[in-house]
C-alpha cells in the first residue's frame, strides 16, 4: 500500500536535538524497509498545517519530544485536523506527560509508585522554601530524586542526598518547569521496557537493564555512547522479568496509549516493580532504549514503524 | 555477563578525549537556531551584508579562467599572492612583515591549533585571559595543557595579575609556554587593551621569556578611531599573530593567517601538511581576488557601521530595562559585550528559563575552564537585527527577574553542578 508519512521532529523544547536525531533515525529506517512510502521530514513551525493542507499526508509519526510533542497539545490539532498519527492520543499523552498524574492513574491500576510530592515554585515562595522543604524531607526521606513533572531526557533531573543539596535539585528542576515532583530514590536496577502494539495487542519489547555511572542516568550517561552500560534482557530473573513486563502493560493500557510507549521502573531488592514514568513518544536515537530493546526482540525499527503506520491508517 | 555499552571503542579512546561529552547546554543551543529565538549567543558575523553578487562573479570568474589551479592541492603554507595581500591587510593594525613569515590556515582556529600543537606538551601551562575565548579553551584542553586564567580588568589583561601568575606557575615547577590574548574587543569580554597596557604585558612576556600568541580576529572592527596597533607590531620575534578574514569578509571561507618568526613558522608549516596538507587552494583564491577587484575596506567599514548600530541597540535596551545590580561592559568594536548578574544568579542554570522565554545567550562557564564565570554570560550583538536584538533584551530581562524570584526563594540558583553539564559550544556559537 504506497502511503505517505510525515515524520514530524525538532520543535522548541529543551529536547530538540534528541527528538531531531529520533526523526532522522525513524525516517531512514522506513524508506529502507517500506519503498512504497513517501517519506517525509518536518520540523514544528508555522508552515506545517499549511503543507498538511497541501499534501494530505496519510499519516505523522510525531518524535517530538517534550512539551507540544508529548503534553498532548499537538495531537489534539491532528486530530482536529482530521489527520491520522502514530502514537497515544492527545487526551492520553497529557496524562501520561504529566508525571504525577500518571503516578496516581497507574498506581490506582495496582502498580507500586515511589512516594512523591509535586509542588509548583509559587508553593515554596508563600510557605518559605526552608520550611516546606524540611516537611518534604522528613516525609520523603533521603535520597529523593527532584524533576521538573513534565519534560524527558532527565533534563533538570537531580538526585538529592541530603538538606544541603535540596535548593540547588528544586532550582536545577524549576529551570525547565514550573512544578517540580519530589519523589522517593528507590535503589535497585534500573530497568526499561518498551510496548508496542499489534494487531493482536500490546506486547512488551525485551526488557532493558541500565547500568549509569554514578547510578544517574542524566542527560550526558543518555546521549554519550560508551558512557552506560546495558544490558537486553535485565540480568532479572524469569518471574521478575515478567512482572516488570506486565507493569509496563498495565501502563499502556490504564494511561490509554496506544501503537508504542516505553516505562521506566525501578526494581527493588524485594522484586518490587516500581514505576517512575511512561514516555509517550519514546527516543530512537543510537542510544535510545526502544530501539535496543527492538533489535534484541529481532524486530526492525523500520518493520515496526510501518506496521504501526499501518495499524493507524486502520483507524486502529 | 557484559552489557553493551554501544561503542565498542569506548575503551581505546585517548585520555584527551575526557570531557567530550553530551550536554545539556549543546542540546538547549539546538532550539537556539530556531527562528522564534532572539540568540544572542552566536558569534556569527553578518554575512548577508556582503556584496554576493559581486562574490559570485568572482567566484565564477575563478573557475572559469584558473580552475584547474582553485581544485588542486596547494602550498602547505599558503598561497603566496594571498600572503602578500595579507601583508596589506595587517598594515592597517601595523603588522611589518614578510610574505614568507605568514602561514595561511582553514581559518585562525586551526592556527591555534598548530601553535598549541608545535609548543605545548601535556601539563605544560598556557596562561588565557579570565574569560577567554572558548574555542582556544577546547584546543589547550585537547592537547592537554594546563590552562591559567589570568584577571582582567576594564583594560584587558592585568599586569600584575600577569606577573604574579608566572611566579605561581614557576613555584609549582610547571613550565609556561604561552601567553594567550585577545588584544583588541576581546571575546567575549568586550574590552581593548589600551597602547601602554599591550607595553606593559608584552614587557612581561619578553622579560619572563615566554611566547605570546596575539589573537586579533576583530582588530579591524572597531566602532571609533584608527583600529589598535598589534603587539606584534612591537616584537616581531617574541609575538606570533593571528589573523582572519571571518570576521573582515567571510566566515565560511575559512581563511586564516599565523605570522610567526622563522623558525616557528617552518614548524608550521610542517604541522599543517600533516594535518590538511594545505589549506584549500578554493577558498584562498576566492579571498585572495576579493581583495584584489572588490573595495574590501569600504566593505569593513559597512560592516563596521551596522554593528556599532547593534551595540548601541544592545546598550540603549539594557540601559532601559536590565534589572537592578545587573551591569556589562561597553565594546568599542567587535561582537559582545560581557554581563554580570545581580548577586546570586547563575547564567547556566538559568539558560533553559531563558530558551523557553526564546532567548539565548552564551553563560559564562563556557568561558573558563575552572568553574568561573557562573555569575556572568556573553552577549552578542552581531547577527540579530536591531528590533530583534531590543526584543532578545526584553525577554532576557524579564528571565532575569524570575530568577532573581527563584533566588529570593531558595537562596540560590545554582542547580547541582551535574544536574546542567558541561558548556561545549558549538562553531555557529563560540
Amino acid at each position: 500500500m504506497s502511503l505517505s508519512v510525515v515524520v514530524l521532529a525538532g520543535g522548541l523544547s529543551a529536547e530538540r536535538d534528541v527528538s531531531l536525531r529520533s526523526g532522522r533515525r525513524v525516517a531512514e529506517a522506513l524508506r529502507a524497509v517500506a519503498p512504497d512510502f513517501e517519506v517525509i521530514e518536518s520540523d514544528l513551525d508555522g508552515r506545517l498545517l499549511q503543507q498538511f493542507a497541501d499534501q494530505a499526508p496519510d499519516c505523522v509519526i510525531p518524535l517530538l519530544h517534550g512539551a507540544a510533542g508529548e503534553d498532548g497539545a499537538l495531537r489534539d490539532v491532528l486530530d482536529c485536523a482530521g489527520i491520522t498519527f502514530v502514537g497515544a492520543s492527545g487526551e492520553a499523552a497529557r496524562l501520561a506527560f504529566d508525571k504525577p498524574v500518571a503516578k496516581t492513574l497507574v498506581a490506582s491500576a495496582g502498580i507500586a509508585t515511589p512516594a512523591s510530592v509535586a509542588l509548583p515554585h509559587s508553593m515554596f515562595r508563600e510557605l518559605g522554601a526552608a520550611a516546606v522543604l524540611d516537611v518534604i524531607a522528613e516525609h520523603l526521606g533521603f535520597p529523593l530524586i527532584v524533576k521538573p513533572t513534565k519534560g524527558g531526557s532527565a533534563l533538570g533531573a537531580s538526585i538529592v542526598h541530603n538538606a544541603e543539596e535540596f535548593p540547588a535539585a528544586m532550582v536545577g528542576a524549576f529551570a525547565y518547569c514550573d512544578v517540580a515532583l519530589m519523589e522517593r530514590a528507590v535503589i535497585g536496577t534500573e530497568v526499561s521496557i518498551s510496548v508496542i502494539d499489534t494487531v493482536d495487542g500490546p506486547i512488551a519489547l525485551p526488557s532493558v537493564q541500565i547500568n549509569a555511572p554514578g547510578g544517574m542516568y542524566d542527560y550526558n550517561a543518555r546521549y554519550t555512547a560508551g558512557t552506560t552500560e546495558f544490558f537486553v534482557p535485565a540480568r532479572i530473573d524469569t518471574d521478575l522479568s515478567e512482572a516488570a513486563s506486565a507493569v509496563a502493560i498495565t501502563a499502556h493500557v490504564s494511561l490509554g496509549l496506544r501503537h508504542w510507549s516505553r516505562t521506566d521502573m525501578i526494581i527493588d531488592a524485594d522484586g518490587v516493580c516500581w514505576f517512575l514514568e511512561t514516555n509517550v513518544a519514546p527516543g530512537m536515537t543510537e542510544t535510545s532504549l526502544f530501539p535496543q530493546s527492538l533489535a534484541a526482540s529481532g524486530f526492525s525499527l523500520g518493520e515496526v514503524a510501518a506496521d504501526l503506520v499501518r495499524l493507524a491508517v486502520s483507524g486502529r | 555477563m557484559t552489557g553493551t555499552r554501544l561503542d565498542p571503542w569506548v575503551d581505546s579512546y585517548a585520555a584527551r578525549t575526557q570531557g567530550m561529552t553530551a550536554s545539556e547546554i549543546r542540546a538547549l543551543f539546538a532550539v537556539a537556531s530556531r527562528p522564534e529565538v532572539v540568540s544572542l549567543a552566536g558569534g556569527m558575523p553578518f554575512v548577508q551584508a556582503l556584496p554576493m553578487e559581486q562574490i559570485a562573479a568572482t567566484v565564477s570568474r575563478l573557475l572559469t579562467e584558473r580552475g584547474a589551479t582553485a581544485l588542486q592541492y596547494g602550498s602547505g603554507q599558503g598561497d603566496v599572492v594571498l600572503r602578500e595581500q595579507i601583508l596589506q591587510v595587517m598594515a592597517d593594525v601595523k603588522v611589518n612583515a614578510h610574505p614568507d613569515d605568514i602561514v595561511v590556515t582553514t581559518g585562525s582556529q586551526m592556527a591555534l591549533d598548530l601553535v598549541t600543537r608545535v609548543f605545548c606538551d601535556p601539563g605544560d601551562v598556557v596562561l588565557v585571559e579570565a574569560p577567554s575565548y572558548v574555542g582556544a579553551l577546547g584546543v589547550f584542553r585537547a592537547y592537554q595543557a594546563d590552562v591559567v586564567h589570568v584577571a582582567m580588568d576594564d583594560q584587558g589583561l592585568n599586569p600584575v595579575a600577569l606577573a604574579e601568575a608566572i611566579a605561581a606557575v614557576r613555584s609549582s615547577g610547571r613550565t609556561p609556554k604561552m601567553i594567550y590574548t585577545i588584544p583588541s574587543f576581546h571575546n567575549p569580554a568586550g574590552v581593548t587593551q589600551g597602547p601602554e597596557r599591550r607595553t606593559e604585558i608584552l614587557t612581561i612576556a619578553q622579560r619572563e621569556g615566554i611566547l605570546l600568541l596575539e589573537d586579533d580576529p576583530y582588530g579591524l572592527l572597531g566602532f571609533d578611531g584608527e583600529p589598535p596597533r598589534a603587539i606584534r607590531a612591537d616584537d616581531d620575534q617574541g609575538v606570533i599573530y593571528l589573523g582572519s578574514f571571518s570576521k573582515t569578509i567571510a566566515s565560511g571561507l575559512r581563511v586564516g593567517w599565523a605570522v610567526a618568526p622563522h623558525g616557528v613558522r617552518e614548524k608550521l608549516v610542517l604541522a599543517a601538511e600533516s594535518a590538511v596538507l594545505c589549506p584549500s587552494n578554493f577558498a584562498q583564491m576566492t579571498v585572495s581576488d576579493y581583495l584584489a577587484t572588490q573595495p574590501w575596506r569600504e566593505q569593513i567599514k559597512v560592516f563596521r557601521e551596522l554593528y556599532r548600530d547593534r551595540r548601541d541597540a544592545l546598550l540603549g535596551a539594557m540601559d532601559q530595562l536590565m534589572p537592578a545590580g545587573t551591569t556589562w561592559t561597553v565594546p568599542a568594536g567587535g561582537f559582545y559585550s560581557w554581563i554580570t548578574l545581580p548577586q546570586g544568579l547563575d547564567s547556566k542554570a538559568m539558560l533553559p528559563r531563558a530558551i523557553a522565554a526564546l532567548v539565548a545567550y552564551v553563560p559564562g562557564t563556557g568561558f573558563f575552564v575552572d568553574g568561573q564565570g557562573r555569575q556572568q554570560l556573553r552577549l552578542s550583538y552581531c547577527y540579530p537585527d536591531t528590533d530583534r536584538i531590543r526584543e532578545g533584551v526584553r525577554r532576557l530581562a524579564a528571565v532575569i527577574e524570575s530568577e532573581l524570584d527563584l533566588a529570593h526563594t531558595f537562596g540560590t540558583t545554582h542547580a547541582l553542578a551535574d544536574s546542567i553539564g558541561q558548556v561545549n559550544p558549538a562553531p555557529d556559537i563560540a
